[in-house]
């Protein structure tokens, strides 16, 4: 049996008979069954062990290869991951949800910390005083940019904690309709839409301004009404377009339940949602600290206000004290959570991004306010610079929007842009995310992202490209 | 065994920056248009060192399974291989966009791909979605499933069964679907056919099943339990958070489950990570396999690539794909093991259980009698006459230098304590915790209930935790501030 490229499913029908190499368990912790175990608990054969397994469910085994051992499956994995091109071998544009940002080394070393990573939930406080101290303090620094005053220890991913916070605005409000800008991810709508599958509510978008690509107000007041049970913005939205009329929006959205989703990034420079009336802030914070790993693990930032704590999804960490009068650190608000209220719960959350949360904790407090602010600001210059670079480049519209971005923009291309894609590809450079598919009205364009991970030489690259393709 | 957990004083971040350092630092310059301009920052600058040493501090108030025994019922925490870690850290794994082009991410894809394949085959299912971010999240994949499958005959379906055993995330799955869920009560810790034959009815969309089930007992009229639901045209769904028992030797599929999710940070050793990441692949039969959520990875030749054409499908329950850093690991694993291996495993991980219940039953109490399999449920209401709660004996167990075990679960053992000592613990270890358990049996009763003692901090008041909801260092600050006035007020 070839043991370069195993296809478990091409064994299908030969339970292997090969004995593993004798490392392979051993080495990993697992033991054996002895002889020794066997006779302390009175059975003549481990088969005792599964006697009430009925016959007819039972099984012979399964039928996958016999292991291998760790030498052989580093060469093995080494074959696979050959097969990918990072980001980091190509010149690239991509955001829309997922960012790449520069990590200092310092951040994978805590993260690397194996009583943060083989530690369970922190149940037991007076046990786990260290990973809940490492997320009240994420808590606080979310706490610090978002604005809001209670914000839990993380959600899966942004769109999840979209999800959520709808669902909590349908405990805070009574109707049927949700509205959502149309200037959202799509990926987020997506997953929207089946979260409130749950409540049979129903998702309307509103409209965006042609010419700016910011919320069209007139849309937003036509559709708001007393079944409306909240709204959801972003801000940057997702093509990288500051909502400059925020207060407009805030006083129009008035008493509905109102969510913002804002790049964590983007709140060093910007006001902090709950300065413009926002009940519920969420984003996404995979990329302080951590890579993006083809999508996952992502983390749902998620605060409200502290009137709304008892309504809230997710585990939230709070201060306290000890018996000897210590400060000391617990889960709290618990009666909200699965294990005890079953199906009446906020929300079926249980294992969540804890890690993430460590990670993103340890990154901003090793940029530190500083270096949150200029990170923050040259995304912000690199980004105008290549949006003009681009804009110079006859056929192409850049940025198409008339409007303050953040660290994306979206392009106008003379060609179809997944076709652009695939030429820029050929060339080396992974260009932006099309948005054909998603925003047709647009005609052909492109979102490109860019960050401190962008030297000018990517730049250069990629506009010199466009300056070949058209 | 001599315990003493670490203890700092060690300060909130925020109050680690140097007094002259706070207010240094610019303010966010014109770059953003006035009316959006933030106006002040409060975030600490601080010299790497003292970030370093700050986190290294609270990781060593933090109990891990590489500090020790974590005997936590329904968790699995088995020891989390090192390899696994190495491999994870590689950059072609980690430095990898969702949205890149396809011909650039075809390794992860492969990986992706055949770890479907073997959760499959793992699991007696025809497909699988690696999508969801952990077990709950499996659930209620798999529960829009059975919304998306009766709907598409055109009914919809109100009720869940749940058992009174189940996990607190299968009845708040199901309600956040849409569903009402009813609870079946167990007899002897067990489903009853009849029990159940008499609450099913064309309202039934599914029953959820753990098997064997949080009480460690293998639900053995499950074939019956199967017919019954399908007979009314209902389906029955797998929560896979104890598959750890039974690899090798039976599966979902075998049990005529129709929908199942793994718990990879479970079963397939990936790092709990202090609550999470995790994931919580599902997988079902052909019949529903146009429902999975998209999109799916397929292969064509030689070539993988991600397809989001099916009409059916549930659509999206998270952004991207699924966990890749989670699931690199638990394919890591699988491939390491081997089929032969992962029957050892489970067998391994019954025997320990076997093992430790032979020895804790002295001691304290098995409600219901019968066989175990992975793990047991103890009762700690003999603990009463000594003046003491089964969350003493937890916290002085902390003092032992063991994890507590799963305390309080399922609702229907009094005082119940749940123990799951997994695969990877050895005979001496067991032994060690057998002690522990027997020691603190004798101790006096004050000495349990003042513990723990060992540990970071004392016993940690989570009444007041609920009263004063302090969330964020600021919101401490205010606090301490007045309660700090408020205290010569009391002493006058």
């Amino acid at each position: 049996m070839s043991r370069k490229h195993p296809t478990p499913a091409a064994t299908q029908g030969a339970v292997a008979k090969i004995k593993r190499e004798p490392d392979t368990l051993d080495r990993r912790g697992i033991q054996m069954l002895t002889p020794k175990l066997l006779q302390a608990l009175g059975i003549s054969s481990e088969d005792e062990l599964f006697e009430e397994i009925p016959g007819e469910a039972r099984i012979s085994g399964i039928d996958l290869p016999p292991g291998i051992g760790e030498s052989e499956m580093i060469k093995e994995i080494d074959a696979i991951l050959s097969k990918n091109r990072t980001a980091d071998e190509m010149p690239t544009f991509l955001g829309g949800g997922s960012y790449r940002h520069f990590s200092p080394a310092v951040v994978s070393e805590i993260l690397s910390r194996s009583e943060f990573y083989t530690s369970y939930t922190p149940y037991q406080p007076e046990a786990s005083q260290g990973m809940l101290q490492a997320l009240f303090e994420y808590q606080s620094f979310m706490s610090e940019l978002t604005g809001m005053d209670a914000v839990n220890s993380g959600m899966y991913d942004w769109s999840t904690a979209l999800g959520e916070a709808a669902l909590m605005c349908g405990r805070m409000k009574h109707g049927s309709r949700f509205l959502v800008a149309r200037s959202v991810s799509p990926e987020r709508k997506a997953v929207l839409r089946t979260y409130l599958k749950g409540i049979d509510a129903n998702v309307q978008e509103v409209a965006f301004n042609k010419e700016t690509g910011r919320l069209d107000i007139a849309d937003l007041r036509g559709k708001l009404s007393e079944d409306v049970f909240g709204v959801y913005i972003e801000n940057p939205n997702y093509f990288g377009v500051l909502e400059e009329e925020i207060d407009e929006i805030s006083s129009v959205v008035g008493e509905t339940p109102f969510v913002v989703g804002a790049d964590p990034l983007s709140l060093a420079i910007m006001r902090p949602p709950s300065d413009y009336g926002a009940d519920i802030v969420i984003g996404e914070g995979h990329h302080l600290g951590n890579s993006p790993y083809f999508g996952g693990p992502l983390i749902g930032i998620f605060g409200c206000r502290r009137e709304h704590a008892r309504k809230m999804p997710g585990r939230i960490i709070g201060a306290t004290i000890d018996a000897a009068g210590r400060r000391a650190f617990c889960m709290t608000l618990q009666t909200r959570e699965q294990h005890i209220r079953r199906d009446k719960a906020t929300s079926n959350i249980c294992t969540n991004e804890a890690l993430m949360a460590v990670a993103a904790c340890a990154y901003l407090a090793s940029v530190g306010r500083r270096g949150l602010i200029e990170i923050a600001e040259t995304n912000v210059d690199k980004a105008r610079r290549l949006s003009d670079a681009i804009g110079k480049i006859g056929g192409y519209r850049s940025p198409i929007f008339k409007a303050s971005h953040f660290n994306e923009f979206v392009i106008g291309c003379p060609l179809p842009a997944d076709k652009l894609s695939r030429s820029l590809i050929e060339r080396g450079i992974q260009g932006g995310i099309s948005l054909r598919p998603d925003f047709n009205e647009m005609g052909e364009a492109m979102l490109l992202a860019v960050s401190e991970l962008n030297p000018d030489e990517d730049m250069k690259a990629l506009t010199d490209a466009l300056e070949a393709i058209r | 065994m001599t315990y003493r957990q670490a203890s700092y004083d060690e300060p909130i971040l925020f109050d680690l920056e140097s007094v002259d350092n706070v207010g240094k630092g610019q303010l966010p310059s014109k770059i953003v248009p006035e009316r959006l301009r933030r106006q002040s920052l409060s975030i600490p600058d601080l010299p790497e060192s003292a970030v370093m040493r700050h986190f290294v501090r609270l990781s060593q108030m933090n109990f891990s399974v590489d500090s020790g025994f974590y005997p936590l019922g329904s968790c699995t925490m088995k020891y989390n291989p090192k390899i696994n870690e190495r491999i994870a850290r590689d950059p072609r794994a980690s430095s990898i966009h969702p949205m890149q082009d396809i011909s650039t991410v075809q390794g992860s894809l492969q990986i992706m791909y055949e770890l479907e394949r073997m959760l499959c085959t793992i699991g007696g299912v025809d497909a699988v979605s690696l999508q969801p971010a952990a077990g709950a999240q499996g659930e209620f994949t798999g529960l829009h499933i059975v919304r998306a499958y009766h709907e598409s005959k055109g009914e919809r379906r109100k009720d869940v069964i749940v058992p009174d055993t189940a996990h607190g995330t299968n009845p708040a799955s199901a309600a956040m679907v849409g569903y009402d869920v009813i609870e079946i009560p167990s007899k002897r810790g067990l489903v009853d056919c009849d029990a159940l034959r008499s609450i099913v009815g064309k309202n039934t969309a599914a029953l959820m099943l753990t098997n064997p089930n949080t009480l460690g007992m293998f639900e053995k009229e499950v074939l019956c339990l199967a017919d019954i639901v399908h007979d009314c045209g209902a389906l029955l769904y797998y929560d896979g958070a104890n598959l750890n028992a039974i690899m090798g030797r039976t599966n979902p599929g075998k049990m005529n489950f129709d929908i199942v999710h793994f718990n990879l940070h479970k079963t397939f050793s990936t790092p709990h990570g202090g609550g999470g990441p995790g994931a919580g692949p599902v997988g079902v039969t052909k019949e529903l396999e146009p429902f999975l959520p998209v999109p799916r990875i397929v292969k064509d030749g030689v070539n993988f690539s991600l397809s989001y054409d099916h009409p059916k499908s549930i659509g999206k329950v998270r952004a991207y794909y699924g966990n890749f850093a989670v699931l690199l690991r638990a394919y890591i694993y699988i491939r390491m093991s081997g089929g032969e291996g992962l029957r050892d495993i489970s067998t391994r991980a019954v025997a320990n259980s076997a093992y430790l219940l032979k020895r804790l039953e002295k001691s304290l109490d098995l409600p219901f009698g019968g066989k175990r399999m992975h793990e047991f449920v103890l009762s700690g209401s003999k603990l009463k006459e000594k003046g003491i709660r089964t969350l003493d004996f937890a916290k002085r167990l902390l003092d032992h230098g063991v994890h507590a075990p799963t305390i309080y679960f399922p609702q229907i053992v009094d005082e119940a304590i749940m123990i799951e000592p997994t695969e990877t613990e050895s005979l001496s270890t067991l032994d060690e915790f057998a002690s522990a358990v027997e020691s603190i049996m004798s101790e006096p009763a004050e000495m349990i209930r003042t513990a723990p003692h060992n540990t970071a901090v004392r016993r940690v008041d989570e009444v007041k935790a609920a009263r004063d909801l302090i969330f964020s260092y600021r919101a401490l600050v205010e606090h301490e501030k007045i309660e700090q006035q408020r205290r010569p007020q009391d002493s006058g």
